[in-house]
């Protein structure tokens, strides 16, 4: 029995790794120059001390990372928390404990995983990390209280769970509804700081507005607009391989810029050191040039897209022919090649990161409209589709945020190929809470909107494309419903198999982005990292998410 | 004085009033622009500017080479060149086209807001000068509130409050509209007053004039010289605060050409790789400004009959 057991425990975790290290392999490859990695790889021994200085170049929110979406969160507020499981900084083709003692053990029928915690881990109030804290930041996760004003996005990820107990103080078990192959990889969440149960049950809404964690930096201070300030947290449990605690660093600095130039010119000057988000190819450039000697470069696909999103509650979206004429209009492979000499995008693909682990080949997508590489031929096509929808001389609002990299020339570069096949878009450029307002109340015609993930997985890239009044609500603003299409998501969801899951993955795509054209990606990002060269044991990774609580970063002498 | 004397000035009174008499409307717009151009050069070469300006919007269609939106991916960044005589932007855009065209947005928003400003200021100023009182004292309070903030700080604010975008240029117009009324208010209604006091106003008032048929009849034409000085001054203004607003992202958005627009985006980002996006736009700006200015000093200088040489 036991040994069934362990057979069944060794499958569900071949799954995931499998799936995770053939995600992170094909993510990251990264393009390096300087020497990052080196240093990780060996050779070099970290050095302790220091102040580490980078851009953020947007405002977090609010402080809480369980209800908000972005990276102005992550960058600034990240080493203040531990989560339960991590990607190794050291190598981001695995998955670590953080506060969890180990791997997570999985019961035989699949649907119980039970994880013990480590018993050192202390709040920065010097309170220790219990099972009941882990308990309540999922619970606050998985089901917030909605009625005291919690929101959690990500809830929809973990529909799979049906309960997360505290059998033992050290001790925190998740009962499943079904075996999920995701949802292992899930706990390595980045937004899920671990939280303290005792604040959120004094205040549900407390880690909005205040920042208490088990993490490798104390909160020290925030200026709005300005910077936020952490200092090394000499109770924190982490060590690495040679027994030396982290985290190397005394303390960091995060400089709020919000323009762009502002950021880069802050790197040359050397005011900041690094910019965790990404630049263009141009910025790249431009501090090569001026930093020849100090600059390192590390370079990597990028788990994010942009999104046509036609309203299909709006005529004439209403018609599946105006919509794959839409696409059809738009030569992705010219664009493609012609925009990556400028801007953060770079390869074409589908709904899955182009050459990761579910990507479709390239000859599958070439035949789904709007894909193929006869861009003449895809334009006549799109022509004759605006015809016979009896809307030739089609024009519309297209809905975009006001964020230059790379939303304004992804939009510039569109409206160009969609006034090839007689289709007028009013460019309709808005400031992002406006922008998403109208999002929300479906408030546009066609909206460019994107998506960002931490992995290559499918049930959070198909998250968006979830029935809009069930599963996708406040993530699907194509705002249809179909019911065939979110049961292919679900089945793919509860595959176990790899292979097959591929392939339920390239159904979705053939029928979400051809046959029903409902919406889709325009061209996949590209990251680039340019830092200066003193900075050491950072890696990029394919997100802009994972990676960002500092423990393994330090500064070289020179 | 002698007796020749007085008859030669009597002679000289009676023939330049013939003349003024005997001349034309048409003839008297003609001497006052042929009087213009030889006496005051800068003035004649800032008009040159201002036309060149407006025959490049008005001819934008048959002038530009290329179409300012379309991209053209094998042109990426060109520098000039025959094909492209001010290059090529980060879409392969012809700068040159998008110059011409940009004017047509500069001149739109600069015309439109300086003639809607000037007037309605000129409206202002003249109630505040003739009823006086209480209406005068609420009318200067909102003025000063509008000139206590900087021009930018209020089209910002008015921008930002009506909110922008391609379609709502007019939007864009309002927020420059805006700051120019205090402006203009407060000069128009130091010159009414004088023109309120007038026994030519107390004539018409004791004939039983309507207070409008007063204010737009008899006031507004001798107020006219520093509306019209004025109404130039900000034309340089309002293409310069344009392309402020496009600059800080609250004018007008890609790809609709704009100078403001150019300098902001591809401009600042490819400084280093491609100086001619930020100077193309930057020398046009200055060149319109610089123009409108040199013009409307000139305009003040000849229609200021104390300044008017002999």
């Amino acid at each position: 029995m036991e040994a069934l057991l362990r057979a069944r425990i060794a499958f569900v975790f071949l799954v995931t790794a499998t799936l995770v290290i053939g995600a992170c392999a094909q993510q990251a490859k990264p393009g390096t120059s300087g020497s990052p990695a080196a240093s990780l790889a060996g050779g070099e021994k970290p050095t302790p001390g220091g102040t580490l200085t980078f851009v953020v170049n947007a405002e977090p929110p609010s402080f809480d990372g369980h209800r908000e979406t972005t990276f102005a969160l992550l960058h600034p507020i990240a080493p203040h928390y531990s989560l339960l499981y991590k990607f190794d900084p050291n190598d981001l083709t695995k998955v670590i404990p953080d506060v969890a003692d180990g791997n997570p053990t999985v019961s035989a029928d699949k649907m119980t995983v039970t994880i013990k915690l480590r018993q050192d881990v202390k709040f920065h109030d010097g309170t220790q990390m219990t099972s009941e804290d882990v308990k309540a930041t999922y619970d606050k996760i998985i089901t917030p209280n909605t009625a005291a004003g919690q929101s959690s996005p990500r809830a929809g990820a973990y529909a799979v769970v049906s309960a997360v107990n505290a059998p033992d103080k050290f001790t925190i078990e998740f009962k499943l509804k079904y075996p999920s192959a995701s949802f292992l990889t899930n706990l390595a969440s980045p937004w899920n700081f671990i939280y303290s149960a005792a604040k959120l049950k004094a205040d549900p809404r407390w880690y909005e507005k205040n920042i208490m964690g088990t993490g490798p930096f104390t909160y020290v201070s925030n200026t709005k607009g300005q910077d936020w300030v952490g200092k090394k947290n000499p109770d924190y449990f982490g060590k690495d391989k040679d027994g030396t605690k982290l985290p190397y660093l005394d303390g960091y600095k995060a400089l709020i810029i919000t323009d762009a130039t502002a950021g880069v010119n802050a790197i040359r000057s050397k005011q900041a050191m690094i910019e965790f988000r990404g630049f263009t190819p141009q910025q790249r450039d431009d501090l090569s040039r001026a930093l020849p000697n100090d600059l390192a470069i590390q370079e990597a696909p990028w788990i994010c897209v942009n999104y046509v999103v036609p309203n299909t509650k709006v005529k004439p979206f209403d018609d599946v022919r105006v919509r794959q004429a839409l696409s059809l209009a738009i030569d992705r492979y010219a664009g493609g090649e012609a925009l990556s000499k400028t801007t953060i995008v770079k390869d074409v693909g589908g709904l899955m990161r182009p050459k990761g682990p579910f990507a479709m080949s390239d000859a599958d997508l070439a035949k789904i409209r709007g894909f193929g590489k006869d861009a003449a031929a895809a334009k006549a096509e799109a022509k004759k589709l605006l015809a016979d929808a009896g809307v030739p001389n089609l024009s519309f609002k297209f809905l975009n945020r006001n964020i230059t990299t790379p939303y304004e020339p992804v939009a510039v570069f569109l409206i160009d190929q969609w006034k090839q096949v007689g289709i007028t878009a009013t460019h309709d450029v808005k400031e992002t809470s406006p922008y998403q307002a109208d999002l929300r109340a479906g408030n546009f015609q066609v909206a460019l909107d994107f998506n960002c993930d931490f992995l290559d997985e499918p049930d959070l890239q198909l998250a968006k494309f979830w029935s809009a009044s069930k599963a996708g609500k406040g993530l699907n603003f194509a705002y249809y419903d179909d019911d065939k299409l979110d049961g292919m998501i679900d089945a793919q969801s509860r595959q176990t198999d790899p292979a097959q899951r591929v392939k339920l993955v390239g159904d979705i795509e053939r029928y979400a982005m051809d046959e029903k054209a409902y919406q889709y990606p325009v061209l996949w990002w590209y990251r680039i990292i340019p830092y200066l060269k003193i900075v050491r044991g950072w890696q990029i990774g394919s997100n802009h998410y994972t990676n960002q609580d500092l423990t393994t970063v330090w500064l070289a002498k020179s | 004085m002698t007796e020749r004397a007085t008859a030669l000035e009597s002679e000289a009174e009676a023939l330049a009033r013939r003349r003024y008499f005997e001349s034309t409307p048409r003839k008297r717009f003609v001497r006052f622009w042929r009087e213009f151009i030889t006496r005051r050069p800068l003035g004649a070469f800032g008009l040159v500017l201002v036309l060149a300006m407006i025959l490049a919007a008005l001819l934008a269609d048959r002038i530009a080479p290329y179409d300012p939106t379309a991209i053209s991916f094998k042109d990426l960044l060109a520098p000039p060149s025959p094909e492209h005589l001010l290059g090529t932007d980060n879409f392969g855009r012809d700068v040159f086209s998008r110059l011409l065209f940009g004017a047509r947005t500069a001149l739109l928003v600069g015309f439109t807001a300086s003639i809607v400003g000037c007037t309605l200021g000129l409206i202002l100023g003249i109630v505040g000068a003739y009823f006086g009182g209480r209406v005068d004292q609420i009318i200067q309070r909102l003025m000063d509130v509008l000139l206590s903030f900087p021009l930018i700080v209020i089209a910002i604010a008015v921008v930002a409050a009506l909110g922008t975008g391609e379609d709502k240029i007019a939007n864009v117009i309002a927020a420059i509209t805006v700051p120019i009324i205090p402006r203009v208010s407060r000069v128009v209604r130091s010159s009414a007053l004088s023109v309120v006091q007038m026994p030519y106003i107390e004539a018409t008032r004791a004939v039983g004039a309507r207070a409008m048929r007063i204010m737009f009849r008899h006031i507004a034409p001798n107020v006219f010289a520093p509306y019209l000085i004025m109404m130039t001054a900000f034309l340089g203004q309002a293409i310069l605060l344009e392309a402020s607003l496009s600059f800080l992202g609250l004018g007008v958005f890609e790809p609709t050409p704009s100078w403001g627009l150019m300098l902001r985006g591809a401009g600042m980002q490819f400084l280093e790789r491609a100086p001619w996006l930020a100077i193309a736009p930057g020398v046009a700006i200055s060149l319109a400004v610089f123009g409108f200015n040199l013009f409307g000093d000139s305009l003040r200088d000849a229609l200021d009959p104390r300044l008017r040489t002999a």
